[in-house]
């Protein structure tokens, strides 16, 4: 393999793997800030107590999630340097800044009080406590913003200038905040971030009441899960989804063909829902297709023309096209099954049926994976049809790399981390699962002995 | 403009040394000075709430080298790719092994995870003594600004040098001693019972290793850089940072032996300060300089970043420091004074 895929295949899979932790723990800070809010706000000691015991157990599967997430983090801030030397020098001008500022006003924060919500619980006032959680959560929803304006300078550059040796400089600080695209991208992250959560919690909730133990708490964790889950659903497809979709339209069309299949030009475009994409005779095998909804969705009338891969020199293509298309469609794909899911469970919800129908909670129980797939669909689809561009139109991927790194060095550390990884990855099932069997009943216990360590 | 950036984020990773450096050396000295399971529990409650943020202070560090000189962070980071990489994953290892000991109770378990957070702990102070060492040392920089050193070549300074010499190993075990000593003040500071006694006994012979090394440092750094008197012989004024570090050693050793615990650790803080603070001074205007060749050292002026970016910089930079040091305030007046072996405040709660 040269140089460059290693680098790139270097930082996907640990980008990817990081990945799997905040978007959990992004979703989790709201909703442990949910089941305080409902513990502060009972008058009844004893519901309180039970949601604050939920949010202790909660807590901890948090705190085993946001330790995997800071420490697989921090080689992603030092990969910038390490394997894309030739991005940084040029672009760092820029992409400094968010990456700078989320160092300072959100690892600090976070850190602080993620120790004082875990450690703390008896030496604050209830209160305080709630603030604590509540600060943990605004320190990684802060974080997530930060990640997201850089990638969003990628995506779409704004506010910089191009000096003559071929840097990057931040022209305008407010520009770079408000692209347009970091936030739509953010709203549609931080959605999933919230399926993820809370499709892990209703599974849980789910599990609980399947196996008949825990049930006050299982209720709760699976009611919690089923509203966050349905609102985080609609709102991911509509308005984030459809917004971000269609300003992806007006600036990477090529990569909206590339992701929909559309080999050519075309007015009243299908949407193809399955195929496969046959690079030498420009058509998808087996497709089936939605007559004219590909216009409807971009541009509201069915007959509006969209361009197609043909109308692009094959240069800009993308350079993985089958893995654009099937990550896209996979993020499609379940995206509609969370939301169908999640609504039918709101409506049980809402007519008193769901803690009872165990034909719901077997679904509920074991799409709790499918989140992460989503999401990490959803991410390679923003990333690859970037391709072949590191910042669009302006940087190169291949420019990007450090050219001074070997391709052996980069496999050596590459196999260092699949290998470390894996570690990780059994202690988080062993974790997970040991917490999960214990259950909230012994976070009631564990009150007393809390805080040996995290 | 660059001037103040340099100082700033030689500010910041002096306090990461001065703040991380206490926990790192908790990990050194572990397992001497913690031997049963309660005393374990007693220094790793200790670090426990802190050893995050502390480690924050690298990261924020990192994040303003980046912003306020991309292009030293592309090259030094790429440069130095091997042991850098190492260093992550020691941080990785040290983490996991501070938070999951406790989650479980079973004895092989706990024990694993105390030798790794001892082994990770060690390694990782003599990598940092060893990169700050490099630094002062110098690398062979091409004219394209970028370099790439092997781990090791020949173990002598000159125009070949690996991220392995004599002078730069020289920095791990300064580093490597020098941390064992702050975290044991740090232990008999914040514990109580057998654990503070035996920290303070392993205080005192590293101390002695601590001094004599460092001793040893000062012309070794002369001999492996000349260059790095410059500044000081120009504004002989500079030559205080050095004496406040050898005041501080004395200071570490009388304060020890008369038990005020924390006029000793800000002693030590004072020290570990005084070493970078005077690394740093050796190395301006570079922030990276370079062996062989004249003219290709990464200073300020060819490394610094636009000028309105540092200038919005300096606002959003001085408001999260602000609440930075706040949070930091909070916390640990939190979890303010010692941990004693059994942890009863829970018991007085009621």
């Amino acid at each position: 393999m040269d140089t460059l895929t290693l680098h790139r295949i270097h930082f996907a899979f640990t980008i990817t793997y990081h990945y799997l932790f905040p978007q959990l723990t992004m979703g989790l800070a709201l909703l442990i800030v949910v089941l305080k809010t409902l513990a502060l706000r009972t008058a009844d000691r004893k519901t309180a107590e039970h949601y604050d015991t939920g949010a202790r157990f909660w807590g901890k599967i948090f705190g085993i999630n946001f330790l995997l997430g800071v420490v697989t983090g921090i080689p992603m801030e030092f990969q910038f340097g390490t394997n894309w030397a030739e991005f940084s020098r040029r672009a760092g001008g820029v992409i400094g800044t968010p990456l700078a500022m989320e160092g300072v006003f959100s690892f600090f924060l976070e850190s602080a009080f993620l120790g004082l919500f875990l450690f703390g619980e008896r030496r604050l006032s209830r209160r305080a406590h709630w603030a604590s959680a509540f600060l943990v959560f605004v320190g990684a929803w802060l974080s997530g913003f930060f990640i997201i304006v850089t990638n969003a300078f990628m995506q779409h550059p704004v506010g910089y200038k191009l000096l003559s040796n071929g840097t990057l400089e931040i022209a305008s600080f407010r520009e770079l905040l408000l692209n347009p695209w970091a936030w739509l991208e953010y709203s549609h992250n931080m959605c999933a971030a919230v399926v993820t959560a809370s499709f892990f919690m209703a599974a849980l909730g789910s599990l609980y009441l399947l196996q008949g133990r825990d049930v006050p708490h299982g209720r709760t964790f699976l009611r919690v899960g089923v509203i966050a889950g349905a609102i985080a659903c609609v709102a991911q497809v509509f308005p984030t989804g459809d917004l971000h979709g269609k300003y992806l339209a007006q600036h990477q069309a090529v990569a909206i063909a590339a992701m929909e299949g559309l080999f050519r030009t075309e007015k009243g475009a299908g949407m193809i829902l399955i195929g496969q994409p046959n690079y030498e005779s420009g058509t998808i095998d087996n497709p089936l297709v939605v007559n004219k909804f590909l216009s409807f969705l971009i541009y509201g009338t069915t007959g509006a023309e969209v361009e197609g891969l043909d109308h692009f020199p094959r240069e800009q293509w993308p350079s993985a096209l089958p893995l654009l298309f099937y990550s896209y469609h996979i993020m499609v794909g379940l995206g509609t099954w969370f939301g169908a899911l999640m609504a039918f469970a709101a409506f049980l919800l809402w007519r008193g049926k769901l803690y009872s129908s165990r034909w719901i909670l077997w679904p509920i129980l074991l799409s709790w994976p499918l989140p992460y797939i989503a999401t990490t669909a959803g991410w390679m689809t923003a990333e690859i049809g970037r391709q072949p561009w590191l910042v669009y139109g302006l940087i190169r991927t291949s420019q990007g790399a450090s050219s001074h790194v070997s391709a052996s060095n980069t496999l050596f550390t590459l196999i260092g981390f699949l290998g470390l990884y894996s570690v990780l990855s059994l202690l988080w099932i062993v974790l997970v699962y040991n917490h999960v069997q214990a259950g909230p009943s012994v976070a009631v216990r564990d009150r007393q002995l809390i805080p040996v360590t995290v | 403009m660059g001037t103040l950036w340099f100082w700033i984020v030689a500010l910041m990773l002096t306090v990461y040394a001065v703040l991380d450096g206490f926990d790192l050396g908790v990990g050194i000295v572990y397992l001497w000075v913690a031997r049963s399971e309660a005393e374990r529990r007693q220094a790793m409650r200790s670090i426990g709430p802190v050893w995050d943020g502390n480690e924050v202070w690298l990261l924020a560090a990192g994040g303003t080298l980046f912003f306020a000189f991309p292009l030293l962070y592309a090259s030094a980071f790429s440069g130095f790719y091997l042991p850098l990489m190492m260093v992550l994953w020691l941080i990785i290892l040290r983490g996991v092994s501070i938070e999951l000991r406790s989650h479980s109770s079973d004895a092989v378990w706990r024990a694993f995870f105390d030798g790794l957070f001892c082994f990770a702990s060690v390694l990782l102070a003599i990598f940092f003594g060893a990169a700050l060492a490099n630094v002062v040392r110098g690398v062979p920089i091409g004219p394209d600004g970028y370099f790439f050193l092997p781990l090791w070549t020949n173990f002598k300074t000159g125009s070949n040098p690996g991220i392995l010499d004599w002078y730069t190993v020289l920095g791990g075990l300064i580093s490597l001693t020098a941390l064992s000593l702050h975290g044991a003040i740090y232990l008999a500071l914040k514990t109580q019972g057998n654990l503070a006694a035996r920290a303070q006994q392993v205080a005192r012979w590293a101390w002695m290793a601590a001094a004599l090394l460092t001793a040893a440092g000062v012309p070794a750094t002369i001999v492996a850089r000349p260059e790095s008197l410059k500044n000081y012989t120009a504004h002989p004024i500079a030559f205080v940072i050095p004496l406040i570090g050898a005041a501080c050693i004395g200071a570490i050793r009388v304060t020890m032996s008369r038990q005020s615990g924390l006029t000793c650790f800000l002693c030590s803080c004072g020290y570990l300060a005084s070493v970078l603070i005077g690394a740093a001074t050796g190395l301006f205007p570079a922030l990276l300089p370079a062996v062989g060749g004249q003219g290709h050292d990464l200073t300020i002026e060819r490394t610094i970043s636009g000028a309105y970016g540092l200038h919005v910089g300096l606002i959003w930079w001085g408001l999260g420091i602000f609440l930075a040091l706040l949070y930091t305030v909070i916390v640990y007046g939190s979890f303010r004074g010692k941990v004693a072996i059994e942890d009863s405040e829970y018991e007085h709660e009621h």
